[in-house]
């Protein structure tokens, strides 16, 4: 375990973990901040830069601020009086706990993990352009349709109804 | 060298904390963090196999994680606004308080 990738992952489970534990809303949505930026760093240790900027771009710059958006619409920044979790928090809690035990058993005795890592891939963004233009040319119009869609249907559903501003 | 298991290991402590948060708070905005949190963990996972594998030329490791990018930003606009539309409806977003789909 080298030290940067210590420091980033140390960033993102502390940002995450802040993100749901805060009262403030406003906070929540910084540390989530906190914990894509140490994604982003995860994955240039990782030889993605096209992706790691793109995280960047895509959740800082765009979802992050939609929540933010999202918050203040709400009328979330006052912090509630009452208990921020649900009555059934200890239930949900064991089950979190359940789930990284038995992913975390599965790794340390998994056979997969064992491999050295190759040597670093030369993959450059002209490389991801002409794959995406070329074999993955299909799935990526099918998301640009899912994108619109999803973004037209996101205005219709967040427009205000005629008959409610009368 | 980190090892693929430290990677394997932080996704998994993420999507659990997602989890946890997704199931455990009332806001139903921060439940929706829960999940953007849970999908960014699986998107490392994608990353850490793709470098890890055997031929990471194929780039299928960072198309995956690409449109796995595009799909939690589509799912993050419509769950927002659905919220805020629920909110219009019970001046609230608070989960406990929300018991009909037809108010």
């Amino acid at each position: 375990m080298t030290l940067p990738f210590f420091i980033l992952s140390v960033l993102t489970i502390v940002g995450a973990a802040a993100a749901l534990t805060l009262r403030n809303l406003v906070h929540c949505v910084l540390a989530l901040m906190l914990a894509f930026v140490g994604l982003a760093g995860l994955y240039l240790q990782l030889d993605a830069q096209f992706l790691g900027f793109a995280q960047i771009l895509v959740y800082i710059g765009a979802v992050a601020i939609l929540i933010v958006f999202a918050i203040l619409l709400t009328r979330g920044v006052a912090s509630p009086l009452e208990s921020i979790v649900s009555p059934s928090w200890s239930i949900s809690g064991i089950v979190s706990v359940v789930v990284f035990g038995v992913m975390a058993w599965a790794i340390r005795s998994s056979v997969a993990v064992r491999h050295s890592i190759p040597p670093q891939p030369e993959v450059t963004v002209k490389q991801i352009g002409h794959a995406l233009m070329s074999g993955f040319a299909l799935p990526l119009e099918v998301i640009g349709l899912l994108l619109t869609a999803a973004l037209v249907g996101a205005v219709t559903i967040a427009m205000q109804d005629k008959r409610e501003i009368k | 060298m980190t090892s693929l298991a430290c990677y394997l290991l932080v996704s998994a402590l993420l999507f659990s904390i997602g989890l946890a948060g997704a199931l455990t708070r009332r806001n139903a905005i921060l439940v929706l963090v829960g999940i953007e949190l849970m999908l960014n963990a699986a998107n490392l996972n994608f990353i850490a196999f793709w470098r890890y594998g055997p031929n990471p030329e194929a780039l299928t490791g960072i198309m995956f994680a690409i449109f796995a990018i595009g799909i939690a930003a589509a799912e993050a606009a419509v769950g927002l606004a659905l919220i805020i539309s629920i909110y219009r409806h019970y001046k609230t977003t608070n989960l406990d308080q929300i018991k009909s789909m037809r108010g």
